[in-house]
């Protein structure tokens, strides 16, 4: 039986050869990135600004401009409303009134909103979140982020050189920084489940990387002569169907869950999806680039093969 | 690496026979189910709020106010003190946590030092676990003849725990009243309380009765000024203060501040129906001591007015027509059926011994749990389907161990779900569709390296060793950096996303014992069968 093979064997692109091309395009897109987040910032949603969100769901399209006039004449200051999903669907987010400190003011407003609905639409879901919360959310989620990032950084530099984990960090801070720069330009609602993409994220691009260094560092032991250029190029090139395999595989079923998977974790799997890319781009383009940057220890006579 | 000891073998076949019998009962009914003799696992997954609907409530208990009423106490307990030692003092005053007090003769001074010592009491805690007993109270002479007495850190912590875990009691006994099945109410931080309750219908009704205090107190209503004098500028009496009723307009009411009887006597309230009008009331009972108190008041004051006073509003202020003897009374406001039963429920259930907010809820309507099952299993069902046609068509025969791996892995995945009756949440379920995705990739990197190791000229079975065992490492750097970032969601997440974190972790725990332990006894006992293949179907 013939087997499909993504990446034909012997593939030898050079990839290490452009790295310049790739080191110039990141750079300007995680610049770009910076600057879209400056300029637009985040479309935070509740869980990091507070605030209400309802979704409600009725027997027949929504016409959003009479759902708007309804809700508006609760004076419930700022409210958004938007179709979700299905055009039986709607978003209804309630701002956070400004200088409250618990969730007394969005209560009232859901008890209005529920009771205005109550006549044509389902009140599906309710979410609400306090200030106190959500700035102890955005703190935990910094941190988080940070933290992963930390550990990663410990574990690669104990498991290989600090040459290797400056290229792993960074090559997972730029995977980052565009996920949050898209975010940012499309403006799509970041929320705790976005927090949790990234996550995942950091983590399977670091398994990526992780997987062509560790061919680095075998090459590294068995070509103790040849041009670290050419050494990073074979390894990069002898994991691309690897690294291509699971990219499809992982994107299967993340296109499985962003299609049929619910309106709900649909800003989640889109995350997912962009970072796989991302990821996979990053650890071809950029980590093991990076390596050539920071120059690593040719001398391995002495360590442990495993 | 190719080489399996039957007893390894039956190891790995127990282990798989173990899973399928905790996996085993989600696929049950019900009956089927709980039929099953005790020794078989008969627990399935426990479904999140998100995917069953229900309420998810995150309270802060105001101990706040607890601590201001220690200070009041303490601040009269001062004065009662000195006065009873008749010690002269003057400027009593508040300052953070603590009281100063300035005694003016300076004779006194070593009388007051050891009176207001006396004060102090050990703090009773379960918390502290020295032997070592502390003061409630540090006494200090911090300038002059000034003596500030301080509440110790310990005995606030103590006192905030105790009014968080009376707090817990009363809510489960409201919660409790609601008939709702298996509420969990814990404690969350210092000072705050997760209430999570599956399947409720109407969330309003939970918060109405979460977010009352709950505090009832029998008053009797001062007649020698009226509310509205008093509204309008004069002073009440002394002993005595304004207060509203609780409907529309509001009225206003001179009571008198000391409670006639306190709520704390209360032991039964119920529904009831007035008899001539037939509007839903609420009965209730004293107990013993009560009971007396109340008679005495009421036989005294025949014919005058006394409020019922909740919360700080009056929710009745009937006349009294007879003494009320038997310890048991009514209240007729102007309630609804459902108002009078959320009233009784309040005060069977106690007043809360401090005011408690609400931070954050999040509810689940039942129809949109029940939409995420299904499109999570669709999603789940689909992205299976296409991970395995894809790794058939990449790998041939060992596509197809990979993919007897990657049923074993969910397998696997449900069954230590289920064993730890850990919540499977929507998230949690895109942690398993993702895995799926993600615990080929271990087989991935076995099969890549076979055929690398085949195409530098390396017979099969050598290939295939050496396929195994170089990539292991890559196999366990890999995974290790994943499953950091699960431990750090897990860490960080709150419901739903721990969910995730714990499939997430799960899944890469099992795919490595799938991909590169069951893997490798297929192809095992594949190639006993095959002698020396010539080729691999890889």
């Amino acid at each position: 039986m013939k087997t499909l093979k993504l990446v034909p064997v012997n593939t030898s692109i050079g990839f290490i050869r452009h790295r310049t091309i790739a080191m110039v395009l990141s750079s300007l897109l995680v610049v770009a990135s910076v600057f879209v987040f400056l300029a637009n910032g985040l479309n935070f949603g509740i869980d990091f600004r507070g605030g209400t969100l309802i979704e409600a769901s009725s027997e027949s399209a929504v016409d959003l401009a009479a759902l708007r006039g309804r809700l508006g004449a609760l004076d419930l200051g700022e409210v958004q409303i938007q179709e979700f999903g299905k055009e039986t669907d709607v978003l209804i987010r309630i701002a956070e009134k400004e200088g409250a400190t618990d969730a007394s003011n969005n209560l009232s407003a859901v008890e209005q909103v529920r009771e205005e609905l109550s006549s044509d639409f389902d009140v599906r879901r309710v979410e609400i979140v306090g200030p106190q919360v959500s700035a102890e959310l955005i703190q935990t989620g910094i941190m988080a982020v940070l933290a992963a990032i930390a550990s990663m950084l410990i574990y690669i530099w104990f498991r290989f050189e600090w040459q290797f984990s400056i290229g792993a960090v960074l090559a997972l801070v730029h995977d980052v920084a565009l996920t949050i720069g898209v975010f940012a330009l499309l403006q799509l609602d970041f929320n705790l489940s976005i927090l949790a993409a990234i996550l995942t994220i950091v983590g399977y691009s670091m398994n990526d990387t992780v997987v062509v260094y560790d061919r680095v560092r075998e090459n590294l032991r068995k070509y103790k002569k040849m041009d670290l250029a050419e050494l990073l190029n074979i390894a990069i090139n002898e994991t691309l169907s690897r690294t291509v395999m699971t990219s499809v595989t992982t994107m299967l079923a993340l296109l499985a869950l962003y299609i049929l998977g619910g309106e709900v974790i649909r800003g989640f799997t889109f995350a997912m999806i962009w970072g796989v890319i991302v990821g996979t781009y990053s650890s071809i383009f950029i980590a093991s680039p990076l390596l050539m940057l920071l120059g690593v220890k040719r001398d391995w006579s002495g360590t442990q093969v495993d | 690496m190719l080489h399996f000891s039957n007893f390894k073998i039956t190891g790995i076949a127990l282990l798989l026979l173990l899973g399928v019998l905790f996996a085993l009962p989600n696929f049950m009914r019900e009956e089927t189910r709980l039929s099953l003799p005790g020794i078989i696992p008969s627990g399935t997954l426990n479904l999140g709020l998100d995917l069953q609907g229900g309420s998810h409530l995150l309270l802060a208990v105001d101990t706040d106010t607890v601590q201001r009423e220690r200070l009041e106490d303490l601040t009269s307990d001062i004065r009662l003190a000195l006065r009873g030692e008749r010690i002269g003092y003057s400027g009593l005053a508040r300052v953070p946590s603590g009281v100063s007090v300035t005694i003016r003769d300076n004779g006194d001074m070593e009388k007051a030092a050891s009176v207001l010592q006396g004060l102090a009491q050990p703090v009773t805690s379960s918390v502290l676990t020295s032997f070592e007993q502390r003061a409630d109270l540090s006494v200090e002479n911090t300038e002059g003849q000034t003596f500030v007495l301080l509440v110790t850190e310990d005995a606030i912590a103590a006192r905030n725990t105790r009014t968080v875990q009376q707090s817990i009691e009363i809510i489960r006994r409201r919660v409790d009243e609601l008939g709702t099945t298996e509420p969990t109410i814990q404690r969350q931080g210092e000072k705050r309380i997760l209430v999570q309750v599956p399947g409720l219908d109407d969330p309003e009704r939970l918060k109405a009765l979460l977010g009352q205090t709950a505090k009832m107190n029998f008053h009797l209503v001062d007649q020698s000024v009226s509310g509205y004098e008093v509204v309008n500028g004069k002073r009440p009496p002394a002993g005595s203060r304004l207060v509203y009723t609780d409907t529309e307009p509001q009225v206003p009411y001179v009571i008198r501040r000391r409670a006639m009887v306190s709520g704390e006597r209360l032991v039964d309230a119920s529904v009831g129906f007035d008899p001539q009008t037939n509007a839903p009331e609420v009965n209730f009972r004293f107990d013993a001591l009560g009971g007396r108190k109340f008679g005495e008041v009421t036989q005294a004051n025949v014919g005058r007015p006394f409020a019922i006073v909740l919360d700080d509003k009056i929710i009745s202020a009937p006349i009294i027509q007879t003494a009320i003897l038997g310890g048991s009374g009514r209240i007729t406001g102007n309630f609804s059926v459902e108002e009078a039963n959320d009233l009784a429920i309040l005060l069977r259930a106690g007043a809360l011994p401090a005011p408690m907010s609400i931070l954050e809820e999040r509810t689940v309507g039942p129809g949109l749990g029940a939409d995420s099952v299904a499109a999570g299993r669709i999603a789940l069902i689909v992205g299976f389907l296409a991970v395995i046609g894809f790794m058939i068509v990449s790998y041939s025969l060992f596509g197809l161990f990979a993919n007897v791996a990657l049923i074993a892995n969910l397998v696997l995945i449900m069954a230590v779900l289920s064993g730890l009756q850990a919540t499977l949440t929507l998230p949690g379920i895109a942690g398993i569709v993702l895995t799926v995705g993600m615990a080929v990739d271990a087989n991935v990197l076995i099969f890549e390296r076979i055929r690398e190791e085949l195409a530098s000229g390396k017979n099969p079975i050598i290939a295939i060793d050496m396929g195994y065992s170089r990539a292991l490492s890559t196999i366990f750097d890999a995974n290790v950096t994943t499953l950091l970032a699960a431990i750090i969601l897990f860490q960080l997440g709150s419901g739903p996303i721990r969910g995730f974190a714990i499939t997430l972790a799960i899944g890469i725990v099992t795919s490595v014992f799938t991909a590169f332990v069951l893997t490798r006894l297929l192809v095992s006992l594949w190639l006993r069968r095959q002698g020396k293949p010539e080729a691999l179907p890889i």
